[in-house]
């Protein structure tokens, strides 16, 4: 009896070996984790109950029946994060170099469904060279499988990537498809291909860091939603970020306990807007005074600068804020920060979250650039999210909220459910000065005509009282009292219900 | 001693403060004790700022450039007018030494709270108040004013003077035609020198020769004269501590002065005072030899920005009785009542960057929290600002945000209590000085009182790089991050949707890695603090009210209390304390062992980048891309604050890339160009 225990153990111990010393060392010494130690930060010490630890592969082309290593290059299977269950799947690149087979994508389906099942995330760990190559069209298979799963858990548990090393053709499709991805600065990248076919092809040098790293995707193609300096800090943070959202669509986001007063005054506040119209201000200021103990998860923070978007708490439960940045771009809309945005609010949508939406937008951005690029429907886009969505909205206008951008900035007319406003807003199609240059066209060559006549149009509509005298706005607030008016919006909105008519799906102008 | 204001009849109806900030505030707040009305002035940048919403009544004077509104005569002259002040307190700088000003109002009959005209005007110009002061029985610096001819009369002058002496150019300025001797022979040659320097770059080769003084102090007496010729002195401030003459901590009394010598400084300053006919607080202001041998510098004829330290060891409030002064009353005491009582400290926080080079730094104060004022017989906390958070320092106005000032018994204790005050001063959103002050008061020849005007240039020659903590204060602070982010830990295994039963356990253990070393420690949470054992067994206590997410850990570690900044970062804190600014980690050990694992990073390589030095505007850009630059060649232009920069090569290289072009508005190290 004892020795079939002993089997165990030792068949464990084997396991839990990957590829071996020689191979670990190798990857620490590429300034990187192995799977195991990667899932043992993530989740709470002592949690992770691992699933299919003895699968092999089934493969026996090109010698591979000689090398059947336990667990085939991925270790699945769930955990606590905070006491909070999580699915997880981490790719061993130790192993076959993470690649792919038919029984490895087995596993992380497995758990996927599971997750699905039982309401809980799914965090994946990507470390891999790619497809299993001696496995051919089974490898292939085996991702669009994960592919499949990875479409049906979308907007069902949250879907969480870290990429922290290779991902490199089909495969990065599968982390593209979850709602956020975490990378690694200098040991991670991901591009459908890579550098030497980009040479071959087109001539084009360029690095791996280049073309997919880290800052790459953080900064320009905006793949990624955060960059760390190695895989310790991007374990931590992704458990910071478990920490703001539910576990599944059918709960509500999760509530810790907090040490702020929601009454909490800032009197600050009430001198954020600068007496000069056109000089910008932090936007991050205001979010950071608003939220539980200037607590502001930000994601994407380093692409499409003028519109930020991230989690905070407001009485101890999350809730998403998107607010135009006045400091960049002048906080207008642009092909960019509409997909930024509109992407956030439909996650937020899908899982419950309740959303703050601080509105400084002088309108969309003008150009040829903008044009050609498809702004009409990238801008639809974040119109669209606002529109479907059903979770609680609550808006603070608080200063320049023009033309169609007022509108698509979760506006009364989008169903938001307190509209506030500063005193400081002004509400209207255009700047008065645009304004009076049309209406007055014929009066542009007297300059003290038009100026008297901006001056009018600034009386009239540089305001919030014009849209609040039609509801459109349903308290001017002091902008001190931000916090704890938004803190109490939400609170009223706790049992709201809202449906929107059956369908199959919307169509989204993607 | 303290003096009463409760039943003495309003010497004024009204008082209008010529003045902004953090003095014009100290005014109001004495002048609306004593029941005054009390009349603010501002610019237009100045609107929302606190001395206007402090005042009864305020009066908009002009646009922000202080020369369009706070120093201009007829602006000022026109808001009296328009309220009817009955008296006008001018506070420091701006108007406060201008005898126009003082005469204005003496024409239109509105009382100058401040000395008559003719004192400022006698005590205005550096030689004649030299010679009223030579006069009146004030020592000055030893010196011949006179020409002189030849070199040995210039070697008698200075054996009479006695060595060291400075031999100066009349129209001497920026060192040149300036020679030190100590001996006959340089004496001599100085005297040839400094001639011939003289005749060459000033076309005017007077000579005079004056004593030495090696290592002054600045020590200057607080007086307050009457106009019914009573005059008493307040005892001295210590204000050595200065960088660039610009005063950065003062005290008072002055740790180096006897009883003998303050008596003969204080009976000169008030002889000084009688001579000239002042009335109101005046400071003289004196040098001050390692032997006690003190010489006038000069007096200054107004309230001085560190008069709290005077109020808080005599407890006489000075605008009080500037005031009283100004509307005719006597002094209600002599100088037998005045009584030094304890130790003042006063710290100047500045909007400046001590880490640039103590560049001025503009903007918003996204987060001001001063530590909370108190006074009790152990210890006096005083916050002396003209700013709230969000409030804007401006480019127009003086850098000067507070004066925190502390009390205490005796000058270790108000020491100490500066430290912790310090620590406890919460400021974000500009640059300041806030760690360059702690690092003056942690420094040993500051505790120790050894002081000299030259203090900060010598003790940090090469410019503030920050402060090391010693160990035992990084042990502290270790066990304290410890603590914290245990208790942060707690609340974080608390969220809701836990699976029950299976909760997360919060460990004991914690490795905490501050400034290069590790510190692993077992936490023990008991009633009322938590103990926590270092590697060697010693265990320190750190108490505390701290909740999750304050950014202000006011604790007791080991007995000691411990005020700490604390940011949230990943997998730890940014610490502030004492001058540090520290990136501590807080592990568990698996965490520290799986994080010893990941490479050291290096910083990104800057060495061929042109960076932006502070927030301005790109003037011009002076080269092109492609081009070899020397040493020392003017690579681009940034304006900041109205000063125009110029930006040289530190060697030679070649330009490859620029990254900003003129009129382009930079932040601070935003990349201007590259080099290869």
């Amino acid at each position: 009896m004892q020795e079939i225990l002993r089997e165990l153990e030792e068949r464990r111990a084997s396991a839990r070996m990957g590829g071996g010393e020689k191979r670990i060392a190798a990857q620490h010494a590429k300034g990187k984790l192995t799977a195991r130690e990667r899932i043992e930060l993530l989740l709470d010490e002592g949690s992770f109950e691992e699933y299919d630890m003895f699968v092999r592969h089934r493969c026996t082309d090109f010698g591979m029946a000689d090398s059947r290593p336990a667990g085939d290059g991925v270790v699945t299977g769930w955990g606590t994060v905070n006491g909070r269950m999580v699915y997880v799947f981490s790719q061993d690149f130790t192993v076959f170099g993470g690649s792919l087979s038919e029984t490895h994508a087995q596993k992380i389906c497995k758990i996927m469904d599971m997750a699905m099942r039982n309401g809980a995330p799914v965090v994946g760990i990507n470390d891999s060279g790619g497809a299993r190559i001696q496995e051919g069209v089974a490898s292939l298979g085996g991702y669009a499988d994960v592919f499949q799963k990875n479409v049906l858990a979308s907007g069902v548990v949250p879907q969480i990537s870290l990429v922290m090393g290779p991902c490199a053709g089909g495969a990065v499709y599968s982390p593209a498809m979850t709602d956020f991805i975490y990378m690694v600065k200098d040991s991670s990248y991901m591009f459908v291909t890579g550098p030497d076919v980009v040479k071959t092809v087109t001539g084009e040098v360029v690095t791996a860091e280049e073309l997919g790293g880290a800052l790459t995707h953080a900064r320009k193609s905006s793949v990624a939603d955060a960059a760390f300096e190695n895989d310790v800090e991007a374990l931590l943070e992704a458990r910071r970020l478990i920490d703001f959202l539910p576990l599944n669509n059918r709960e509500k986001a999760p509530v810790r306990p907090f040490f702020d007063d929601p009454a909490r005054e800032e009197p600050s506040l009430d001198s954020l807007i600068p007496a000069n119209p056109n000089q910008p201000y932090d936007m991050h200021e205001l979010v950071t005074k608003i939220a539980d103990e200037g607590d502001f998860l930000e994601m994407q923070a380093e692409f499409a600068k003028n519109i930020l978007t991230g989690f905070i708490r407001l009485e101890g439960q999350t809730v998403g804020v998107v607010a135009n940045q006045p400091m960049v771009l002048a906080g207008c809309l642009d092909i960019d920060s509409s997909r930024k945005a509109a992407r956030f609010v439909r996650f937020c949508d899908a899982f419950e979250i309740p959303i703050l939406t601080l509105v400084d937008v002088p309108g969309f951005l003008p150009g040829t650039g903008q044009e050609y690029g498809g702004v009409i429907k990238h801008g639809a886009k974040l119109l669209f999210a606002y529109g479907e969505a059903t979770v609680p909205k609550v808006t603070v206008i608080t200063r320049k909220a023009y033309g169609g951008a007022y509108d698509v900035m979760a506006s009364k007319h989008l169903r938001g459910d307190v509209n506030y406003a500063w005193p400081t807003a002004e509400i209207a199609v255009m700047g008065a000065k645009g304004a009076t240059e049309i209406l007055y066209r014929s009066e542009l060559g007297e300059p003290e005509k038009i100026a008297q006549r901006t001056k009018d149009y600034e009386d009239r509509f540089a305001n919030p009282f014009v849209a609040a005298e039609r509801g459109f706005i349903d308290e001017v607030i002091m902008p001190r009292a931000t916090r704890r008016r938004t803190a109490r919006a939400f609170a009223a909105l706790r049992n709201k219900r809202l449906e929107n008519p059956w369908r199959k799906h919307d169509n989204i102008p993607l | 001693m303290t003096t009463s204001r409760s039943e003495a009849a309003k010497p004024f109806r009204s008082l209008l403060v010529a003045n902004r900030g953090e003095i014009a505030c100290r005014v109001i707040r004495s002048a609306r004790a004593m029941g005054i009305e009390t009349i603010a002035v501002h610019s237009e940048a100045d609107r929302d700022a606190v001395h206007v919403a402090m005042a009864d009544r305020a009066v908009e004077i002009g646009p922000a450039p202080a020369a369009q509104s706070y120093i201009d005569i007829d602006r000022v002259m026109r808001a009296i007018e328009e309220t009817g002040a009955e008296a006008v307190h001018p506070g420091y700088g701006f108007l406060s030494e201008n005898p126009k000003f003082a005469r204005a109002l003496a024409e239109r009959g509105v009382v100058f709270v401040g000395p008559p005209a003719s004192a400022i005007d006698a005590m205005g110009d550096k030689i004649a108040s030299k010679k009223i002061a030579a006069e009146a029985g004030v020592s000055t610096v030893p010196g011949h004013m006179g020409l002189i001819e030849d070199a040995e009369e210039a070697v008698r002058i200075a054996r009479d003077i006695g060595y060291p002496v400075m031999i100066k150019a009349s129209a001497g300025g920026g060192g040149k035609g300036m020679r030190i001797a100590h001996d006959d022979d340089q004496a001599r040659e100085g005297f040839e020198a400094s001639k011939r320097e003289a005749a060459s770059s000033f076309g005017d080769d007077r000579i005079f020769i004056e004593k030495f003084v090696v290592g002054p102090r600045h020590i200057e007496i607080q007086v307050l004269a009457d106009r019914h010729g009573n005059c008493v002195y307040l005892g001295e401030r210590e204000c050595s501590i200065q960088r660039r003459n610009q005063k950065v901590v003062e005290e008072a009394p002055s740790p180096f002065l006897d009883p003998e010598t303050r008596a003969a400084m204080g009976a000169q300053a008030c002889a000084l005072a009688k001579a000239v006919g002042y009335e109101s607080a005046g400071t003289v202001e004196f040098i001050v030899d390692a032997d006690r041998n003190f010489y006038f510098l000069e007096m200054n004829t107004r309230l001085q920005v560190e008069h709290p330290v005077t109020e808080l060891i005599t407890g006489v409030d000075l605008v009080e009785q500037m005031i009283k002064v100004a509307a005719g009353e006597e002094l209600p005491f002599a100088q037998d009542d005045i009584k030094l009582n304890g130790w003042a400290i006063e710290s100047r926080l500045y909007a400046e960057d001590p880490y640039r080079g103590f560049l001025p730094s503009i903007g918003r104060l996204t987060r001001y929290r001063p530590p909370e004022e108190f006074a009790s017989d152990a210890e006096v906390v005083r916050n002396d600002t003209g700013v709230a958070e969000g409030g804007e320092i401006s480019m127009h106005y003086d850098p000067m945000i507070a004066k925190l000032c502390t009390w205490a018994p005796d000058r270790d204790r108000a020491v100490d209590a500066m430290e912790r005050a310090l620590d406890g001063f919460e400021l974000e959103g500009i640059g300041h000085n806030l760690p360059f002050l702690s690092a003056v008061m942690a420094h040993p020849k500051f505790h120790s009182g050894d002081i000299h005007t030259g203090f900060i240039a010598e003790e940090w020659p090469e410019g503030f790089s920050g402060v090391e903590l010693p160990a035992e204060a990084r042990r502290r602070i270790a066990a304290a991050c410890a603590t914290l982010q245990r208790i942060e830990e707690i609340r974080r295994a608390r969220i809701s949707g836990r699976i029950d039963n299976h909760e997360r356990r919060v460990g004991r253990a914690f490795v905490v890695q501050v400034a290069g070393e590790s510190h692993p420690v077992t936490l023990e949470a008991g009633a009322g603090g938590t103990d926590v054992t270092f590697e060697d067994g010693a265990v320190m206590r750190v108490e505390g009210d701290w909740t999750p997410g304050a950014r202000l850990a006011r604790l007791t570690v080991d007995g000691a209390e411990t005020v700490l900044k604390v940011a949230p970062r990943i997998a730890g804190y940014r610490v502030r304390h004492r001058g540090a600014d520290l990136d501590v980690r807080v592990y568990t050990p698996r965490q520290a062992e799986l994080a010893a694992l990941m490479p050291e990073k290096q910083g990104a390589d800057t060495s061929k980048l042109l960076l932006c030095p502070m927030p301005g505007v790109v003037v011009h850009i002076a080269v092109a891309e492609g081009q070899e630059v020397e040493e020392g060649q003017p690579l681009c232009t940034v304006e900041a604050m109205k000063m125009e920069n110029v930006l040289r090569a530190e060697r030679k290289a070649r330009v490859s890339k620029l990254h900003a072009a003129a009129g382009d508005s930079l932040s601070v190290d935003q990349t201007i160009m590259e080099f290869e």
